[in-house]
């Protein structure tokens, strides 16, 4: 009987030990989706290692993270998610990088609709203007900072011409779908290898915003993986993934 | 390719978790039920109003107490921990313990109705024929209810299949374990791969009209049941 127990013990604890050897699952916060696809498979075909990559947003991330998630690695869409994980030691000490900054951008699913100096936002023409929710989104606190900076907030409140996405995807929807003229959306939803897609946009000046900063960090359950340690180096340094986190419309730090 | 091997995979896990939740769900809501409808007391009513809870309570807030409790903080995830079973987050039993929860109102409710409308003569009938309770309830309830139970199983199943916030908050969306059909979607609305989207979305539109025309096509017998012609 004790034997048995012992067996069923070692199995129980070799079987996540197995599975880590090759494979190791990583969260990606959704904005980030495409780009890290490419990644992970650039990584595999390099080194052989599986990241086997979850989608969500980053708040569900940190309730999934706190109740014990399979998670190595956090690929965040703020900073101050990791920050916290880090500070709560939930995370390896030290292990915190920005991998990514997000770029601010005025887009229309219309062509020509927006100028190269984005003064449409201050005229009548258009009736709605999408923006993330600035509570839950720092891409919504960044179209803020840009709107208050022009002290358009005020007068586009009042009069009702702001709709507010839950997050950028759905800003993008509201704006993609034509219902709002306009959005503040990011400019990784509408840029594909370097070039805006379609419709028309201006790319925000990056000194009317803070950076919106996407940090990644090492979770604890993972502190001495070697694998999960090489793929952070690789998304922080290789040139492959820095390529594409650039041709996915963002910058890096 | 109109399917991707990732959106079969999808397409599998989502169609076994809602079989294995339907008959799960109906091998526990189909005794609630009974009891339900047998009586009236405080406590009775209580239990009533819990088991339709999920259907007013936002599928993220329902996800995320069900990962605070099945997780290794909870009552349930440290019980779990204890007897050194595998905790129920990120596995696809704990899609189905979710499941089963959030699809327990649409199988509990037609079944609960059905049995009301019943009443007592059958079951007082069958024992003075000399059955046994649960003899009376297999061969005489059930076999009446047939088209409660036809509901029940349609909507559980259907509802599985459409459900998302829970699944998503207790799973985290891990392909090929947890990655149902409904995240599948999610991931390519976020990747902006529309015209994927639009053959999954499409598929669980169809899907979700023939449910509901199961439904329709039963339902003259269950009028025709309450008027006591069956």
């Amino acid at each position: 009987m004790k034997k048995l127990v012992l067996l069923l013990a070692s199995l129980l604890l070799a079987c996540p030990a197995a599975a880590l050897a090759d494979e190791f699952q990583v969260a990606v916060a959704a904005n980030f989706t495409a780009p890290s696809k490419d990644i992970a498979a650039e990584f595999e075909k390099e080194t052989g290692h599986r990241a086997v990559l979850s989608f969500d947003s980053t708040g569900n991330f940190y309730a999934q993270i706190k109740n014990g998630a399979p998670f190595t690695l956090l690929l965040a869409a703020d900073s101050a998610t990791p920050a916290k994980l880090e500070e709560e030691g939930g995370a390896k000490p030290g292990s915190r990088f920005t991998y990514a900054q997000g770029a601010l951008a005025l887009w229309s699913a219309r062509e020509g609709y927006v100028d190269s100096q984005g003064e449409v936002l201050k005229g009548d023409q258009f009736k709605f203007l999408a923006v993330a929710d600035p509570k839950l989104a720092p891409y919504g606190a960044a179209a803020y900072e840009l709107l208050d900076a022009w002290k358009l907030t005020a007068p586009l409140q009042s009069a009702q011409r702001i709709v507010t996405g839950n997050n950028i995807g759905q800003a993008f929807q509201l704006t993609e779908s034509g219902q709002a003229e306009l959005g503040l959306i990011a400019w990784s939803q509408v840029c594909r290898d370097g070039q805006l897609s379609r419709g028309s946009v201006w790319l925000v000046p990056a000194d009317l915003y803070s950076p919106i900063l996407q940090d990644a960090v090492i979770l604890k359950s993972a502190a001495d993986n070697a694998v999960v340690q090489a793929f952070a180096d690789y998304l922080k340094n290789s040139p492959k993934a820095r390529e594409i986190i650039l041709s996915y419309g963002y910058t890096l730090p | 390719m109109l399917l991707t091997p990732e959106d079969w995979s999808a397409i599998r896990l989502s169609l076994k978790l809602a079989s294995v939740t339907t008959v799960l769900t109906l091998a526990v809501g189909a005794p609630l039920a009974w009891w339900l409808s047998r009586g009236e007391g405080w406590w009775r009513r209580f239990c009533g109003a819990v088991v339709t809870m999920p259907l007013v309570l936002p599928p993220t807030v329902l996800g995320f107490y069900l990962l605070v409790f099945l997780g290794p903080f909870g009552p349930v995830g440290r019980l779990f921990g204890q007897l050194g079973f595998r905790l129920l987050p990120f596995t696809f039993s704990g899609l189905v313990t979710a499941s089963v929860i959030f699809s327990l109102p649409f199988v509990v409710q037609p079944l609960q109705n059905a049995f009301e409308a019943l009443g007592e003569r059958p079951l007082e009938a069958a024992a003075t024929l000399g059955a046994g309770p649960l003899d009376a309830f297999l061969t005489v309830i059930v076999p009446q209810t047939r088209p409660a139970f036809l509901t029940a199983a349609v909507m559980g199943f259907a509802h599985t299949i459409g459900e998302f916030g829970v699944v998503l908050m207790i799973g985290g969306n891990i392909p090929n374990v947890t990655r149902v059909l409904s995240m599948q979607i999610y991931v390519y609305v976020e990747t902006i791969e529309y015209a994927r989207a639009h053959v999954l979305a499409g598929g669980m539109v169809f899907f979700s009209v023939a449910a509901m025309l199961v439904l329709q096509i039963l339902k003259p017998r269950r009028e025709k049941f309450a008027q006591g012609r069956i």
